[in-house]
């Protein structure tokens, strides 16, 4: 009985002790918000938050996929050409027949998408290529192919049809597509990552893959799921990148990727795998989104932002990297020799 | 005391001497050749093969220290920003009024500290892997370029400068002497002294090597070191050919360096590699983008066979190696 | 009596080079603790990867609950309900307790794919306390202490329903209050109709256990007794199987003045205040069970690590060592324990291995000699008698013995005053081992001092002078071998009631 009540006791304290990174990251960004606001009034308003989100929501939907991707200790530097070349080929596509319907488009972004990612994801499950080389090797190879479909050329807005463009500017429920389809994104695979067997495993892959192995888990399938998962979605992102900027270039989303990856970073997705959770991506997502969004409100060049942004990306990892070290400390003492 | 002598004579067979990747790499170079020729009339001259390499060499400066980094077991994708970040600062101070030799010794040592600032976090964070680290410095030394030049250009070098890039020295373009000596150089580091030995031992084995001595710190800062300083080379050649310098220049340079050392037959899981095989890598991708040049190819197609070049020559690599013993398995050793 | 649940019948298991199982023969029946006992290299672990399907034996055959059984891979093992246990355990440290258990077992809606946590919490939660472990469920498994994840590892067991489990060396890093909830804990888990093969070291656990007790010795199975029917010197005898002057080579030395001197050295939560010296031509055990924390001090004595205070002297003057490198040169050698991680690069031939710690010494104006690098590896190599056709033969393609020697031959070329051996004879065969004792008493006459860690009892008071136990991290006591027994040292291990 005295055990029960000491594991009922015990269980709030674990779970705010495993969010207090949540918790530090959402202080982090009410405090921002405040001193932007402060600088500038047009910050907190509806119009400028709704612009906010719309700008963001792309973001969101690759971070989801790269968090999986990072959770194998794995990374994607291919997706920003993964994003070029399936908007541009839906694009191709639209300009051809203006009578497409928007869901087929969207379809046909990520069925590139998901060819792109099973063949990186092949790549680095079967042949056990390191996922620096893979992507790197296909970030070059897709942007090219880019290149080859489109001969060089744009596909601008007037070629797109109107229904192609509603894809981003249509709104549900006065929300904005964009935004619908990132809750959506985050939604599903919040639930995937956190109750399905397959979810629990990606965590289980990144943790240990050693075990994984032992315990009989495919861990080379899983690897190659998450390539594949994170190519689908960026071919989703391609195609709403597309609609959104109604242009699709050979050089659309070039070096996007590590915007995606630092997202991850700052929402706490622990580049050594294993561990990270939606919530913290969503805020780690929107403290991003505000760093690339609200900086020229207040009179800082958009020219330093990839500086600031680098800047508080390792500021993130090394904090992170000595609250661990300092618990280890802890741990040692406690041994009392 | 010993009853059984141990030979020190090499017991390799004469196949195994012929069977390398660098003769595989060899044989690449002759058809590239071979198919520029018949694709130009006038390709097969002294002047295709001394000037031709003016075109590219800029960027294989850092496939030396490259090298180096893979070899170790590491990676750098941070170098192409080290390369803007340095000819930035170089063009910029210039054009503020510092004389051009200061200048260029700024840029060198801006790419030189930026490079050891890699290896410092690496050895002060071991938790942290090179690809992580890399990334990171990969965006701000962009970033920090960015912040100097916003989207401005810099530049106006006197012509005297424009001579390392284009100049030559009798029949041959001074670039390609200047990175001769920079290959010998780092031929011999590797090869023939105990530093290169120490960066063979710490990729295979990297706790082996410091229980045998090795600063094993100390090869990593060094290294890294080595690897800005070249980016600085980089740096300094590059704004020459180009007149002026960005904050984009050298965009996507990481991925042909590391694309050019992998192709080398160095393996990405360290510990095995040569300079003579990234060497003749360099020179393969060079000619071949030169005949493609030829056809009117468009650049972008040789994007797709660089990356395919990388991914096909690590594939033929892992499968290569992959019979040998990598990280030792725990268990019984294995008799002669 | 009914039918073991487990029986194996002439099992023979080689690899190359080594015979880790000769055919043997064990016997396990329902809901019993039984211990499994020998020294290092005895092919315990060899055997428990046999049953556990790590490992495929070459011949003989495997019984399970009556019927023969093939095991391809550990999955097989595990769907018939055998589940091990091992030292260093293979947990998955992001991931809840509740996971850790239910891992390729979750309970899952068919129709939504969700698992339910809830249920699986609470399952969890009943697990625990049906060992009476009072953590909660939730908590992340990598900031468990270990003995709360060996906890966790049996009611992983228990949730597959185990019947047979395998522990392996359980106790060896807990402290003793840890130590007897463990047995509590087994014993539930006997009560419960489980049987529990127990490998352990200490003699403790299996009198205060096990019901019988199997002895391996080199491979080979010596006998099963029950354990009240044996004793202590016959249980001893039966592992060690030969008188201890036989297998160790140990030489009077005249023993000169003091070399290294250890003073006060401590490093938090790894060792503290271990003072110790080791003179000329004398040879040191430094003992205590697995995790007492000796390798620590060997390593920052060596300079791997740092420790947090304490001083280190050498000939009488204190010095400060902040790497292996800095060690090496004023004349402290270290053999590690790990030969294959921390000690050879496997795939590099001998000389290479051999002139990398003195690197320096081969270079001529710039460049390394090569040839010189050779020679003198050569040398080294054959003054320690290894068995190798050349010095370009991989250290791969040695045998453990052999690899030990090589590692030793690294060492030779420094100018060395002290050298440290830690755990030199484990996993080597019984032949090779002798050849290291040789070795190492060739070194003591020739001067060197000589410090070696080992947990082999016989070992430690076969081959030292003076012998050094630390326990938890600290000196437990100082003796002179002459006047230590097995029991006085292992009384000092483990700081219990033992007969001292």
């Amino acid at each position: 009985m005295s055990q029960n009540e000491a594991s009922v006791a015990g269980k709030p304290k674990a779970r705010v002790s495993g969010s207090y990174r949540e918790l530090g990251l959402l202080v982090f960004i009410v405090v921002l918000c405040a001193v932007i606001q402060v600088r500038n009034q047009s910050f907190l308003t509806i119009s400028n938050i709704a612009d906010l989100l719309d700008n963001t929501a792309i973001l969101g939907i690759l971070a989801v996929g790269m968090m999986m991707v990072i959770l194998t200790r794995g990374i994607d530097l291919s997706i920003g050409a993964t994003i070029a070349l399936s908007g541009m080929v839906s694009a191709l596509t639209v300009a051809a027949n203006p009578s497409m319907s928007p869901l087929l488009s969207i379809l046909e972004g990520m069925a590139v998408g998901l060819v792109v990612g099973s063949l990186i994801g092949v790549l680095v499950a079967r042949f056990s290529v390191l996922p620096i080389i893979a992507t790197l090797g296909a970030m070059n190879i897709v942007r090219g192919v880019t290149y080859v479909v489109s001969n060089g050329a744009w596909v601008s807005s007037y070629q797109m049809s109107n229904g192609f463009q509603s894809i981003a500017m249509g709104r549900v429920f006065g929300v904005n597509n964009l935004v619908v389809i990132a809750i959506v994104v985050f939604v599903v695979f919040g639930y995937f990552l956190n109750y399905t067997r397959m979810g629990r495993r990606i965590y289980a892959v990144g943790s240990n893959p050693e075990a994984a192995d032992v315990s009989g888990i495919p861990r080379r399938f899983i690897l190659w799921f998450v390539y594949a998962v994170m190519g689908a979605l960026s071919g989703l992102a391609g195609v709403l990148w597309v609609a959104k900027f109604a242009s699709a270039q050979g050089d659309t989303a070039t070096g996007y990727e590590l915007n995606v990856i630092a997202a991850a970073v700052l929402g706490g997705v622990s580049i050594n795998g294993g561990s990270g959770k939606i919530t913290g991506l969503i805020l780690g997502t929107i403290l991003l989104g505000i760093l690339n969004n609200a900086l020229p409100l207040v009179n800082v060049s958009p020219f330093w932002q990839q500086a600031i942004q680098g800047f508080v990306i390792l500021a993130a990892i090394l904090t992170n990297l000595l609250v661990k070290r300092n618990g280890l400390r802890q741990a040692l003492r406690k041994r009392a020799i | 005391m010993a009853e059984r002598s141990i030979d020190v004579a090499q017991g390799k067979s004469l196949a195994s001497k012929f069977l390398r990747w660098e003769w595989l790499l060899v044989l690449i170079f002759i058809a590239v050749n071979i198919v520029n020729t018949r694709l130009s009339p006038y390709y097969l001259s002294l002047d295709t093969f001394l000037g031709t390499p003016a075109n590219f060499l800029d960027k294989a400066f850092l496939v030396l220290p490259m090298t180096f980094v893979i070899i170790l077991g590491n990676i750098d994708i941070s170098v192409a920003s080290n390369v803007a970040l340095s000819a930035v600062i170089m063009a910029t101070t210039f054009n503020m009024g510092l004389p051009l030799p200061a200048a260029m010794a700024l840029c060198l040592l801006v790419s030189t500290l930026a490079g050891w600032f890699n290896g410092f976090l690496l050895t002060r964070f071991k938790e942290l892997s090179a690809v992580i680290v890399t990334l990171i410095t990969m965006i701000i030394y962009r970033g920090i370029a960015y912040m100097i030049l916003q989207d401005q250009a810099a530049g106006n070098f006197p012509d005297w400068f424009s001579f390392l890039g284009w100049g030559n020295i009798g029949p041959f373009p001074f670039i390609l002497l200047v990175f001769i000596l920079c290959a010998i150089a780092f031929g011999v580091l590797l090869h023939g002294t105990a530093f290169g030995r120490k960066i063979f031992a710490m990729g295979n084995n990297a706790l082996t090597a410091r229980y045998s001595g090795v600063r094993t710190d100390s090869v990593i800062q060094t290294v890294s070191a080595l690897t800005g300083l070249m980016a600085g080379f980089t740096a300094i050649f590059l704004s020459s050919r180009m007149g002026s310098t960005r904050p984009n220049v050298a965009m996507g340079y990481e991925l042909d360096v590391i694309a050019m050392v992998v192709l080398g037959g160095v393996s990405t899981s360290g510990g095995r590699g040569t300079i003579a095989g990234p060497l003749l890598a360099i020179f393969i991708i060079g000619f071949l983008n030169y005949g493609l040049g030829l056809v009117n190819v468009q650049a972008q197609v040789l994007l797709i066979i660089v990356g395919l070049l990388l991914i096909l020559s690590v594939l033929v690599l892992n499968v290569r190696f992959s019979g040998r013993h990598r990280r030792p398995a725990l268990g019984a050793g294995r008799e002669k | 009596m009914s039918h073991p649940i487990l029986e194996l019948r002439d099992v023979t298991k080689t690899f190359p080079g080594v015979r880790a199982l000769d055919g043997v023969r064990f016997e396990l029946q329902k809901g019993e603790i039984h211990a499994l006992m020998g020294e290092n290299g005895a092919g315990k672990s060899t055997l428990i990867k046999v049953i556990t399907g790590v490992h495929q034996p070459d011949s003989g055959e495997i019984m399970f609950d009556g019927k023969k059984v093939d095991f391809r891979s550990p999955l097989d093992s595990q769907r018939v309900g055998i589940a091990a246990i091992y030292q260093h355990v293979t947990c998955y440290p992001d991931l809840s307790v509740t996971e850790n258990i239910f891992i390729g077992h979750e309970n899952y809606d068919k129709l939504t794919r969700r698992i339910d946590w809830k249920s699986l919490h609470r399952r969890a939660g009943e697990l625990l306390e049906s060992l009476d472990a009072d953590f909660d469920p939730h908590t992340p498994m990598g900031t468990l202490s270990v003995a709360r994840q060996q906890i966790v590892e049996i009611a992983k067991a228990l949730s597959a329903n185990a019947r047979v489990v395998i522990m392996d060396e359980p106790t060896a890093p807990l402290t003793d209050r840890e130590s007897e909830d463990l047995y509590r804990i087994t014993e539930g888990l006997r009560d419960m109709g489980v049987s529990v093969i127990f490998i352990s070291h200490r003699l403790e656990d299996m009198y205060r256990l096990a019901k019988r007790v199997t002895v391996f010795r080199d491979a080979r199975y010596v006998g099963t007794w029950n354990v009240d029917a044996i004793s202590r010197d016959d249980l001893i005898t039966a592992m060690v199987g030969r008188s201890i002057t036989q297998l160790y080579p140990k030489k009077e030395v005249p023993i000169g003045e003091e070399i290294l001197r250890v003073d006060g050295i401590s490093r938090t939560g790894y060792f503290k205040d271990v003072s110790f010296s080791v003179r000329r031509g004398e040879i040191l055990a430094l003992t205590g069970l697995v995790g007492a924390g000796r390798t620590e001090v060997c390593e920052a004595i060596y300079g791997v690590t740092k420790a947090d205070s304490g001083s280190v002297s050498l000939d009488g003057r204190p010095v400060s060592i902040h790497g292996p490198d800095e060690a090496l040169a004023m004349g402290i050698g270290y053999l590690p324990e790990d030969r294959h991680r921390q000690g050879l690069i496997l795939d590099w031939g001998l000389w290479m291995n051999v002139s990398l710690p003195t690197l320096s010494k081969f270079k001529k104006h710039l460049f390394l000699d090569q040839t010189d690098e050779r020679k003198v590896a050569k040398d080294l190599l054959e003054r320690v008698e290894v068995k190798a056709p050349s010095v370009y033969t991989k250290a791969s393609a040695l045998s453990g013995g052999n690899q030990q020697k090589v590692i030793v031959a690294k060492l030779l070329n420094s100018e060395l005053k002290v050298i440290i051996l830690d755990e030199p004879t484990k996993g080597v065969d019984v032949g090779a081992k002798t050849a290291i004792f040789d070795i190492m008493t060739h070194l003591a006459m020739q001067g060197y001092g000589i410090v070696m860690v080992s947990s082999e009892m016989p070992e430690v008071l076969g081959m030292s002078d003076r012998i050094v136990v630390m326990r938890e991290g600290r000196v437990s006591a100082t003796l002179k071998t002459r006047d230590a027994t097995q029991e006085i040292i292992l009384a000092a291990a483990m700081a219990e009631g033992s007969p001292a």
